[in-house]
Formats: structure tokens, sequence, C-alpha cells
């Protein structure tokens, strides 16, 4: 379901709210450590400030003002259920107001994605917990997006937060011996978010700008980790793609016929620059040579120039260091392309017994056995992979003639 | 655990089995392929369109029979599979997968354990 494109100033006012609101549930949680307590003081101080600044004005200290109401809030335990939701407006009213200058408040939201991929906290309800308190996204979007039901979701956000406040997990940053595996917590949370699928299929979730942002926002809070700018330029790799994944009619276009006009060259730029900074550092890890295979996949478009050999190399780099089916299935893909489809097939033929449903691996293994001059086979296996996709795009996609036709 | 896929079509997508048969049946055909290569199925039965149903209501002792499917509402029931699978997101998996999630709804639910002998 596609939303409606807001306008670039209504992408600043969502961008600015999303900002103001982590920035002050942190401050308000930190010392309570009761989420759910401090959405509501939050919520109701929002709607406080809805009904009063458009008589009253805004105050000389909008962010002192809220915090100041939600902490007495929350310090008397009257606490009420007022929906985040009604209160955006306020959040975009006090972003517009207050201007881009510096916040004389600390940013906490660091502690609070800490909190929120905390080991204690179970890893499939991190990303949903980050999205909700960091960005403030209410539960039924983030439902959608990880395909559960509202209520379940609301459920499971309200036992997380019970969790977090009950086994006093502390608002804190982890010590240094803790800091890289916590923070690669952190960024598997976010990957979640922006639910990538390999092969440049759709994303599931409609959260990819929500994705960039907490990904931008673990960059610039912690810029020791070249893996967190990895994660950043991954994202805005793969996401400067989107617009040209759909043709006009809406069917998929694979990435060897997209239009790259349609490419957004700001997320373009802004994901070679993050690998750039974070290849500076030395440190590869699994997020910086996914990038970089993304932006060598780019490259092999905008230039025209055949990267399949060293793409097949970087691929095997990452699965040196982070085995994943996707990525073994993608290297196969890499090495149909660089003319050795016969080696994709014993390669995936190692990866059968795992990948029975999986659509990817029929989808691969259709074109290399097309290439091997296997028609029938390879016409079955599409097939296959047709009836394991959820994206009816790219179901009619493996099911045209186009699909085998051309490799 | 055992669960019942109860697909819903939209009066456009029912249109679609006349307007262009091989894509419909291809999509169809491909996702029921799948579903029996993973070994997951135990019953079900694709229905042939509303307009062929009959249906029947006794009140007050007397049959009250009426051509068409029980209520005209969105979307029509088109079928409906039981399949096998561990748990509500493998279900969940499968029924996202059906042609008819983007063009109707899914029904997701446990099937009653069989009667005690």
């Amino acid at each position: 379901m596609a939303r409606a494109a807001a306008s670039p100033a209504q992408q600043a006012a969502e961008a600015a709210a999303r900002t103001a609101y982590g920035r002050l549930l942190a401050l308000i949680a930190r010392d309570s450590r009761d989420i759910a307590a401090a959405e509501d003081a939050l919520a109701t101080a929002l709607a406080r400030a809805l009904g009063r600044w458009p008589t009253e004005g805004v105050p000389a200290a909008p962010e002192a003002w809220l915090l100041t109401v939600a902490r007495r809030e929350l310090g008397h335990g009257r606490a009420r259920a007022a929906t985040a939701a009604a209160a955006a407006p306020a959040v975009a009213l006090l972003a517009e107001e207050r201007g881009d200058g510096p916040s004389e408040w600390p940013d906490e939201r660091l502690k609070l994605m800490f909190v929120c991929t905390h080991p204690a906290i179970s890893a499939r309800i991190q990303a949903p917990l980050m999205l909700q308190v960091v960005l403030g996204l209410d539960a039924a979007r983030i439902a959608a997006a990880f395909l559960v039901s509202p209520a379940a979701m609301g459920q499971a956000l309200v036992r997380a937060k019970a969790r977090i406040r009950d086994a006093g997990i502390g608002f804190a940053v982890p010590p240094p011996a803790d800091r890289p595996a916590r923070l690669a917590a952190i960024r598997s949370a976010i990957y979640a978010a922006y639910g990538a699928e390999w092969d440049d299929a759709a994303s599931r979730s409609d959260l990819a700008g929500e994705a960039i942002f907490l990904a931008r926002l673990v960059t610039q809070l912690a810029p020791d980790d070249p893996e967190n700018a990895g994660l950043l330029a991954l994202i805005c790799l793969c996401e400067a793609r989107r617009p040209a994944r759909r043709d006009a009619a809406g069917a998929y276009v694979p990435l060897d016929r997209q239009d790259v006009q349609a490419w957004q060259g700001d997320l373009l730029a802004e994901g070679e620059a993050a690998l750039r900074r974070a290849a500076s550092h030395g440190q590869p890890g699994r997020f910086q040579l996914e990038a970089a295979i993304q932006s060598l996949h780019n490259h092999q478009r905008l230039t025209g120039h055949d990267l399949s050999a060293p793409l097949v190399g970087l691929y095997d780099r990452l699965l040196a260091i982070a085995l994943s089916i996707g990525a073994a299935i993608a290297r196969a893909a890499a090495l149909i392309a660089a003319g050795a489809a016969p080696a994709a097939l014993v390669a995936l033929d190692e990866l059968a017994p795992r990948c029975r449903d999986h659509q990817p691996w029929w989808a691969t293994r259709a074109r290399a056995l097309a290439v091997v001059g296997n028609a029938e086979a390879a016409r079955a296996a599409a097939h296959r992979a047709a009836g394991l996709t959820s994206d009816p795009a790219i179901r009619a996609f493996l099911l045209s003639d186009d699909f085998l036709a051309a490799q | 655990m055992q669960y019942a896929l109860i697909y819903r079509e939209t009066a456009a997508e029912l249109a679609r089995e006349k307007r262009e048969p091989d894509a419909y049946w291809g999509a169809w055909n491909a996702y029921m392929g799948a579903m029996g290569a993973a070994g997951i199925m135990r019953g079900g039965a694709g229905l042939l369109q509303p307009p062929t149903a009959t249906t029947l209501r006794i009140a007050d002792g007397e049959w009250q029979v009426q051509d068409g499917p029980f209520a005209d509402t969105k979307e029509m029931l088109g079928g409906f599979v039981v399949i096998d699978v561990p748990d509500l997101d493998a279900a969940l998996a499968w029924a996202a997968r059906a042609p008819c999630a983007s063009a109707g709804s899914v029904e997701v639910r446990p099937t009653l354990p069989p009667p005690a002998a």
C-alpha cells in the first residue's frame, strides 16, 4: 500500500518531529526506565501543548516546557493513555519553532537504542520497539510492516516495555568490551526495519525512510564503529534504486534492465560517501562488504563495465565473515553473470536442503538451468519460485517468458 | 499445527479468471504447486465462481433455497486449504504467497482438533 507522496516541507516537518520525539522520550525515560509511562507522559504533555500553544504562543524553550510537564505528569503517576499520533502536530510545531540550532539538551537516543536492543529483549521485538520508542510510530503501522496483527504487535510491545522496567535494564552506554556486540544488535534491528530482500526484490516494508533515519542516527551518535556507516551505505545504495524497480504499469524490473535515470541521486551520493568514510577505518565488516557489493552492482549499470568477477570475490569475502543463505544465493547469481553457470548450479545444490521453500533459490536455479540449456527444468524451477513469492509483480515476472529468455 | 487458509477474492480478481485465464491460473497453479511440493497440504478445495452457489436455509421448518452465495460482500470465497505447519508465522508466510493476498484477503484459522475416539 503506497502512501501519498509528502511535500518536501511535510517531509522536513516529519523528520524534525521524529528527532524531537526520540530525544524527549529518551530524557523522560532515562531515570524511571519505564518507557510506557514515559510515552504516556510525553503524549499528555504534547496534547496539552497542542491545546495551549496555538492561543498562548509557543514558549521560549519549548523542549524544556514539554520536559517539565511530562516529568510532572510522570511524578504524579497520573499518566493518561493518550495516543502519540494525536500529539504529532504539536511535535511538528515544536520542531518548526526550534529551528535547526543545536539543542541545549543532551542527546540520549543512543542509550535508548541500546535499551531497545538489549540481549534480555527478544530479538524479534527489538526492531518494532526501536521504531516505536525512538521514532514514535504507532503499533498498527509497525505491525503491517512486520506481517503480524496490530493487536499482537501492541501486546508484544507492551510486554517488552514491561520487561525493560521490571528487569531494570539501565539507560546506559555498555562497557567498551560489550560495545561492538551491542552496536551490532542495533544495526540488526535497523536492518530488520528496512526489511530488505536479497537480489533487489522490493523491500517488504514501507519503513525504508524510518530505517534510513535510524541508520543516520547510529552513524552520527557512534561514529567509532565503521559498520554503522556501512549499514547506512547499504540501505542508501539499495533504496536509491527503488523508483526504478517497477515500470509505469507496475511490472517488476530486474536490476540489469532498470532505467538508471530513475535512480535517486541524493541517496546514491549519501551511500557512496558513507561507504568511503567506513572504508577509511580499515576494518571491513558484513555491512561494508554488502554495501560495496551494491556499489559495484550500481557501477556496473552506470558505466557498462563487466564487474562480475570482482563481485564474486566480494561475495566470497562476505561469506567468509558472515555466512547467510541470501548471500550464498547472491554469489551463485554473480557466478552465472560471470559465465560460470555450472559452478553456480553446484553451489546451489549444496544449499538445497535449507532452501526448499525459498523463492530466491528457485529463481536463481531457474536462471542457471536456462543458461546451461536445460529449458524444461528451468521452467519448472521458475514455476516453483513464482509459487513462493508474495509479491504479485515478481510473481508475474517469474511466470513470464521474459524471465528465462534474457540473461 | 493445522490451519485453514481461507481465500477471498475481490470481484475484479474473480473477473480476471475469464478475462486473462493464463495469468490468473498460472499464479494459482504455481502457488498450489509450491505448497504441494512443500508437503504441507492436508486438504481443501478450490470453488467455482460464486454465481454457481445455491444457498439453503431452514426457518420454522420451511426450506428457503436461494440462488447465489450466502451474502453479497466485497470479497467472495474462492476456496480453502488445510495445511500442517509448525506455527502461525509459517501459516502467515504461506497465506502471503497466495495470489489473492494482494487482490482480496486470506483468513488464517487454526482447525479444531479431531474428535476424540
